[in-house]
């Protein structure tokens, strides 16, 4: 076994992740890494899980059985999705009860959008179309990020993803087809999504700081004005195809840059969300609270069940 | 009664028949009977799968990333393990 240095060590784990290797959960790896993952993986997964609640919102009063079957489906794959990526952070040796504790007490940060109402059925659609439209911009570079467990997490969260955004694409198209009522849904809606929607992929890049630090690490693949620019690009014509108008008096085709000019984010909005105080924060903690508190007697169950199978098959 | 946290769990699957099965993730779960249900929802949602093991964590042995040196480098000098290290002369076939 080889003697290293810190510096040395440090010196063969970049050149792994230069070279495209990826790390695994026995490596060495220095501490910063480790905690720049465990930091990004829970907030994800919180993401995951807290994203449940705007949707769920719904379950009970979609229009039909179909729509009521597909909501029912998109929710439950955002359940596993955290649970994928709550065990991912666990092979870093992060405590997992600890890590949702944090959630519940207020601590810990999940993706802004979810602290907005879901107050139309047409909610519905808007989140598939755009919020896990940004969620598959985001997620298909970490496909490739250099912590193996997260990259193969985020393989099989991309496989489904796709599914999400269709179906929510599907119900802006129909009520944007539909009578002008449901057009004025989908319209009102979209207005009230596409700006949070932007801010899904975070600071501008002179503002990120984590930024440099995650794309040497290859932690993060691609820059969040970068991923942003790819959005708005994608999302535009489709709106305009379905006969919708993204609320942006700026918004323009820059024919040099073969790229779309956007007006500027509110940025004072962004973090007073993140800071707790946007319309649905307290809400989202308390029902994340709940559910642990109300879940207790069932996990206290299923351990007496346990130990009564066990005993039953000793005997 | 404890509230003791539930064991983690590592997942197999087996994607068909024929294939053997793969590590595919963890999860938690009160007893193995619960971690097979668990690992039907969590990892099997869109038919990926026909047969699932789970072996608790805690139970995994794994070799030491800092010993793979000395564990896989005696392989590496025996090349001529390997068919490409013999040359067939033309003519030769079905070899
Ligand atoms: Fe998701
Ligand atoms: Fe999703």
């Amino acid at each position: 076994m080889k003697n290293l240095s810190l510096e040395e060590k440090e010196r063969e784990f970049q050149a792994k992740i230069d070279a495209d290797q990826k790390i695994e959960p026995n490596d060495w790896m220095p501490d910063e890494y480790r905690k720049t993952l465990i930091r990004q993986i829970s907030q994800h997964a919180h993401s995951e899980i807290v994203g449940m609640l705007p949707e769920g919102n719904w379950i009970t009063r979609a229009p039909n059985l179909r729509r009521k079957a597909v909501l029912l489906a998109k929710v439950q794959d955002e359940a596993g999705h955290g649970l994928y990526l709550y065990s991912a952070a666990e092979t870093l040796g992060s405590d997992r009860e600890k890590t949702i504790d944090d959630l519940n007490a207020g601590i810990a940060k999940y993706s802004s959008i979810f602290n907005y109402p879901t107050v139309t059925w047409a909610d519905m659609g808007t989140i598939g179309w755009l919020v896990d439209g940004a969620a598959i911009m985001n997620q298909v570079p970490l496909c490739r990020c250099s912590y193996g467990p997260y990259a193969r997490a985020m393989v099989r969260v991309c496989k489904e993803e796709s599914f999400h955004q269709r179906q929510g694409f599907e119900i802006v198209m129909k009520l944007a087809q539909g009578t002008p009522e449901q057009k004025a849904l989908a319209q009102e809606s979209l207005n009230r999504w596409w700006w949070p929607a932007l801010m899904m992929f975070g600071p501008n890049d002179a503002n990120s700081k984590h930024t440099a630090q995650s794309m040497k690490w290859k932690i993060k693949r691609e820059t969040n004005d970068e991923l942003r620019q790819k959005f708005v690009d994608i999302t535009v014509p489709q709106a305009e195809m379905i006969g919708l108008t993204i609320p942006d008096a700026d918004l323009k085709w820059n024919e040099e840059r073969q790229s779309y000019d956007f007006g500027a984010i509110n940025w004072d909005e962004f973090m007073n969300v993140v800071q707790g105080n946007g319309p649905c924060n307290k809400e989202r903690i308390a029902a994340r609270r709940e559910a642990k508190e109300n879940g207790l007697w069932v996990r206290e169950a299923a351990n007496a069940f346990a130990e009564k199978r066990k005993a039953r098959q000793a005997s | 009664m404890s509230n003791k946290e539930w064991p983690l769990w590592e997942v197999f699957i087996r994607s068909k028949q024929g294939l053997s099965h793969k590590h595919v993730g963890s999860l938690r779960a009160a007893d193995a009977e619960m971690a097979i249900d668990n690992a039907r929802d969590v990892y099997t949602r869109r038919s990926e799968g026909i047969s699932i093991w789970v072996v608790e964590s805690k139970l995994v042995t794994a070799s030491d990333p800092r010993e793979a040196d000395a564990l896989f480098d005696p392989a590496d000098s025996k090349v001529y393990r390997h068919p490409t290290f013999y040359d067939v002369p033309d003519g030769i076939s079905h070899m």
